[in-house]
């Protein structure tokens, strides 16, 4: 009998290669997905956030409606209206990778647009009245003042809500997109060792995450005023 | 797009049964998943703050080590991995009493425990320490001070974080369809399969959770108001940094 060692040394090129970083014969990989989701779900969440906070109602009913809705219902029902639901409307079949991509960012774009709000709302007041003062349109103020020092105090939370996202793009796997949970799990029905092979990617998963949360934990001591 | 709606498929046939059903078994799942998060959650709080160290070591690695890693993959540990391992006995008896759900309890519980714990010490943590230092100075010992002084009002405290943390398992808990627990998502996707509804089927799914959500939500707001510390700044504004 094969030692546990043996068998994740064996698969390890499949499960690190093929699962976490997306290259091999399989659509996949968890970094592959995490990557574009945390860039796209910001540039949304940028959007939503600001839309919550603007002075036209017509602009900030939708965006609130937007948050309260996605931050009520699970992740799993958003992935299955994209995979079930946007075929039937669209009439033709979509590849996984852009189902998990576009549940991932519409979802969290919800929760960072909260974070957004939060952090633009922690700017001072005086900040935006000095820069119209010196003659800023609006949209200026928000791209050179407010914007810039709002993302310093957003970061905390902001890696915390990435880690979320990191985490999150496991459930890729249950439309079968091959990440690395995927991986784990057709690796599983091949060599049968669950003890061996869920505790190792919970390692995987572990070292990212742990180490994207002391880098959080590590800014917000140096930026936090002493 | 050439797609009939029959919302019928949704009261006909066994499909109210189904998702009525789904609805009791997340319910279940979210309760008993609940109490023992909240059990771990409140032992590992509290012990994070102590000041003996191995105690302290013991509780951030689980909360540091759980909360880390996705929920899927524990949901997957704890049915594929652990009942193996576990004896004869042990193993029998849950086969025979619904091992999945056991397994998604578990895996539901022992996570959202990690994150009830990082709620639970800094509600501890923004108490004064000389509340601690004043009950000890009265007699009380570390226990008792912890029991009834610190942790009421650190429960009174983290009512809106632990709110949202308690919404957030209750979202969870659709995970467990993963390993083939039949609760709402699971009867969602049953619904679809045999009636090929697609739409009206996780509509029903998707509205359920929503009124769930906003239900304890606002539930929860009325508990915040009624149980509001007097002379404190409200708890509520300090829910996101």
């Amino acid at each position: 009998m094969t030692s546990d060692f043996e068998i994740i040394w064996r698969n390890l090129p499949f499960l690190m290669i093929q699962g976490f970083l997306g290259f091999g014969t399989f659509v996949g990989g968890t970094l592959r997905l995490a990557i574009p989701a945390i860039i796209l779900g910001f540039l949304l969440g940028i959007f939503i956030g600001l839309g919550r906070l603007a002075p036209q109602r017509w602009i900030r009913f939708p965006a609130t409606l937007y948050v309260e809705f996605f931050r009520g219902v699970p992740l799993v029902m958003v992935i299955f209206w994209m995979w079930i639901v946007v075929p039937i409307v669209l009439k033709r079949a979509i590849p996984e990778f852009w189902v998990a991509l576009t549940a991932f960012v519409i979802f969290e774009a919800a929760y960072l647009g909260e974070i957004v709000r939060a952090g633009v709302q922690s700017v001072a007041r005086g900040q935006v009245e000095a820069a119209t003062a010196v003659g800023l349109t609006s949209t200026q103020t928000m791209r050179h003042v407010v914007l810039p020092q709002a993302l310093k105090n957003m970061i905390p939370s902001l890696v915390t809500q990435f880690i979320v996202l990191f985490k999150d793009t496991s459930l890729a796997s249950i439309i079968g997109f091959m990440d690395l949970t995927k991986a784990a799990q057709v690796v599983n029905n091949r060599e049968v060792r669950p003890f061996a092979l869920y505790l190792f990617i919970a390692v995987v998963y572990w070292i990212c995450t742990y180490s994207m949360s002391r880098y959080a934990r590590h800014v917000e001591r140096r930026l936090s005023p002493a | 797009m050439n797609y009939t709606f029959k919302w019928s498929v949704l009261w006909t046939g066994e499909s109210g049964q189904w998702l009525l059903s789904g609805l009791i078994v997340t319910l279940e799942l979210s309760a008993l998943a609940w109490l023992l998060a909240v059990a771990l959650g409140i032992v590992s709080g509290a012990l994070r703050t102590v000041k003996f160290r191995p105690l302290r070591a013991l509780a951030t690695f689980y909360v540091e080590f759980f909360r880390n890693v996705p929920l899927l993959v524990w949901m997957f540990f704890w049915y594929f991995a652990v009942p193996p391992i576990l004896p004869g006995m042990i193993r029998e008896w849950m086969l025979g009493h619904g091992l999945e759900f056991w397994a998604g309890v578990l895996a539901l519980g022992v996570y959202s425990g990690a994150r009830f714990s990082e709620v639970l010490r800094s509600g501890i943590q923004s108490i004064p320490k000389t509340q601690m230092e004043a009950a000890v100075a009265s007699g009380l010992t570390t226990f008792q001070a912890y029991r009834y002084v610190i942790l009421p009002v650190a429960l009174r405290i983290i009512i809106p974080p632990g709110t949202s943390e308690s919404l957030n398992l209750l979202k969870n808990s659709s995970l467990a369809l993963t390993i083939s627990v039949a609760e709402l998502t699971f009867q969602t996707r049953q619904i679809e399969t045999y009636t090929a509804k697609a739409i009206e089927a996780l509509t029903a799914g998707t509205i359920i959770y929503l009124a769930l959500c906003v239900g304890i939500a606002s539930l929860m707001s009325w508990v915040e108001r009624r149980t509001a510390i007097p002379g404190l700044i409200t708890a509520g504004s300090r829910r996101r940094r």
